[in-house]
């Protein structure tokens, strides 16, 4: 065992005995209460404390670790996002057709809102309270560094829609071969759904958590996530409608690139085999895809950056 | 404490360390020696404090001069000692909606310490600072003095072989304070983990340092011994009524007993900072006669005495020529020290300091 003495448990008693103080760690002649026991076991340092904090961040996200009632929501999203498929797959199955009627890349579009709300809710979860209630500085006093902790909490939150989004396409893919349905054609879709999901999930953990770090008033947070999630997608659904109505086709490909979720869906088409959800399907081809996927790294690897440099400021 | 402070050991180390903000020096050329044991680091708000711990925790690099902690270079091996250093901020610093096993048992292995060993030091750590039944409920709960305890406790649970305490009895009543100030003494004396406690009251860390380091502005002002000073100048306190015969028996006391060729004062501050009764005199002890002339003087007088009780001499007096006088936030103003970075401090009182979040 890892402790150093294990006689005694008084806390309020006398200074019973004399031991020595653990080699190196104070000098030899200190009379130690017999109630305390030095730890000398082993220390595992950063790249543990990282994976800790990644942890404890990904079972917040869920609520798990934290009390009932913040276990409600998150839980409640995770069914929301799994019933339809639940619902998908047993339709298939009933009427026995050869195709989902669904596209895997196409079922985390659909339910974009749940993810959304998601998002905003864990994301100043996770992090507006580590500043709301200045716990940031604590970390900083530990083995981890500014960049440790970022990483962590963005890992985390990836980690944590991902869960969310991959667990529906999952349920489909099982559901279509339960169903008898080409295991061929649902493996390659089953599969270009799950890179669309981790790239979805990398873009809007990235937004959320930046914005979430912003305050340190976790409603705020919430709002102003939703706000950027909707107002932007409602906006670039618009003005895609009116380039529809007015049939200048061209440019709708170029105005998904200014939602998230447009984006993901642009990727998808371009590269995954979706169906666009731009009207009348004007979604990009490779060649603007791969503008896409730039727009897309640029977000991703710019949340970080701004992550790591508001975590700079707040430090101890 | 004997028996640690003579061994030739240093936990704290600096050397002409100065920290510079644009507009601020923080630090001045800090020159410190810090054996093990309980000090104290008393400063005015603004003083450099926080700037130091930030730096001892290799948070924040100095602008010149180097330190160590525990013989680890804070430049270059910040992870290291943050592994074996405790840390308790001045500020608030626990989420509400956790308990504080969970709390804790997270620091912990934030620390470093494996999950079994982090559930068990986090037991015995609660158990130390006097946490039992309600450590499993959240902390919003939880009074001033036990969110208190769960600082420390989180501080304590990697068993650091030194703990930084930040003004560890701030907004604590009379009662959680000397509880506090009981439980930081123990940290040394029977956990042996040595402590640098901060504080801007002197009175508080004479009960609970073994050393006190004063600096102001940045610059150390003075590093001595607590023993030192309250020791070779002890003194009674006396407290007497008044009588028919005397209606102000303290000043009669006074004279009767200044006739008598004793030292008699009357105290400005109390131990905590608090402004002192002028109805109690400090007599300097001479030697054992000198117990002998108060009393017979306040017998001769027909006062009744209310008190009279061995008082050791406080660091604010030893002081006094300094500026920390105990119970300001800013110092009031003293020709010996230059007025401009004061000026600075009071515009911005915790430039670069801990929990400026926005």
């Amino acid at each position: 065992m890892s402790f150093k003495t294990r006689t005694g448990t008084s806390h309020t008693g006398q200074p019973a005995s004399v031991q020595q103080a653990p080699p190196g760690a104070a000098p030899a002649d200190v009379i130690h209460n017999i109630g305390y026991r030095h730890y000398d076991g082993p220390r595992l340092g950063r790249a543990y404390a990282r994976r800790s904090l990644f942890s404890q961040s990904l079972r917040g996200a869920y609520g798990l670790g934290r009390s009932a009632k913040s276990k409600v929501l998150p839980m409640l999203l995770l069914a929301v996002m799994c019933l339809p498929a639940g619902i998908l797959v047993a339709v298939a199955v009933a009427t026995d057709t050869d195709e989902l009627p669904v596209e895997y890349t196409r079922y985390a579009i659909i339910l974009q809102a749940v993810i959304g709300l998601f998002v905003a809710s864990q994301a100043p979860q996770s992090v507006s309270r580590d500043l709301r209630f200045k716990t940031v500085p604590l970390y900083f006093s530990r083995p981890i560094e500014t960049a440790d902790y970022v990483a962590a909490k963005f890992a985390a939150m990836a980690s944590a829609v991902f869960m969310l989004t991959a667990v529906p396409v999952a349920i489909l893919y099982v559901g279509a071969l339960l169903g008898k349905l080409d295991f061929v054609d649902q493996t390659k879709g089953f599969a270009q759904g799950m890179v669309s999901v981790a790239l979805l999930s990398l873009l809007f953990s990235g937004i959320g958590l930046v914005i979430a770090a912003l305050t340190p008033r976790r409603g705020f947070g919430v709002a102003a996530v939703i706000a950027v999630l909707t107002i932007s997608y409602g906006a670039v659904s618009t003005m895609q409608a009116i380039a529809d109505e007015q049939a200048s086709t061209g440019s709708i490909e170029w105005l998904g690139l200014f939602s998230p979720i447009t984006l993901i869906d642009g990727i998808g088409s371009a590269f995954l085999g979706a169906t666009s959800a731009a009207p009348g399907q004007y979604g990009p081809d490779a060649s603007t895809g791969i503008v896409y996927l730039l727009v897309l790294a640029a977000l991703v690897a710019g949340s970080y950056a701004l992550l790591i440099r508001r975590y700079r400021k707040v430090g101890l | 404490m004997g028996g640690t402070t003579v061994e030739d050991v240093t936990v704290i180390a600096t050397e002409g360390l100065s920290k510079r903000f644009p507009r601020v020096t923080a630090l001045d050329r800090l020159s410190l020696d810090i054996a093990p044991g309980v000090t104290g680091l008393v400063g005015a708000n603004g003083a450099g404090k926080s700037t130091l711990i930030k730096i001892l925790l290799g948070l924040s690099p100095a602008s010149e001069g180097k330190a160590a902690v525990l013989g680890l270079d804070v430049a270059t091996e910040g992870g290291a000692i943050r592994e074996r250093v405790g840390y308790m901020p001045e500020h608030d610093c626990l989420p509400p909606d956790v308990s504080a096993t969970e709390f804790v048992v997270h620091m912990a292995r934030m620390s470093g310490l494996p999950p079994s060993a982090a559930r068990e030091r986090t037991a015995d750590t609660l158990r130390h600072v006097g946490l039992y039944e309600e450590r499993y409920r959240p902390i919003g709960g939880y009074s001033t003095g036990m969110k208190q305890r769960v600082k420390l406790a989180q501080a304590l649970v990697h068993d650091p072989q030194l703990v930084l305490l930040d003004e560890p009895t701030n907004g604590l009543d009379p009662v959680g304070r000397d509880e506090m100030l009981g439980l930081i003494r123990r940290v040394h004396t029977d956990f042996g983990i040595s402590v640098l406690v901060t504080s801007h009251l002197l009175g508080e860390l004479e009960r609970t340092c073994d050393h006190v380091v004063v600096i102001d502005g940045g610059a150390l002002l003075r590093s001595s011994s607590t023993d030192d000073f309250t020791q070779a100048t002890a003194s009674i306190a006396v407290e007497v009524t008044d009588s028919d015969a005397y209606a102000d028996g303290t000043a009669a006391l006074r004279e009767t007993l200044e006739k008598a060729g004793l030292a008699v004062a009357t105290a400005e501050r109390e131990a905590d900072g608090s402004p002192a009764s002028g109805r109690v005199l400090f007599v300097e002890v001479t030697g054992d006669p000198t117990y002998d002339t108060v009393r017979d003087a306040v017998a001769g007088l027909g006062l009744g005495l209310v008190r009279m009780e061995q008082r050791r001499h406080r660091i604010a007096e030893v002081f006094r020529n300094d500026p920390g006088q105990p119970n300001e936030a800013a110092p009031p103003p003293d020709p010996t020290s230059q007025p401009q970075p004061q000026v600075q401090h009071q515009h911005q009182p915790q430039e670069g300091g801990s929990g400026d979040v926005v």
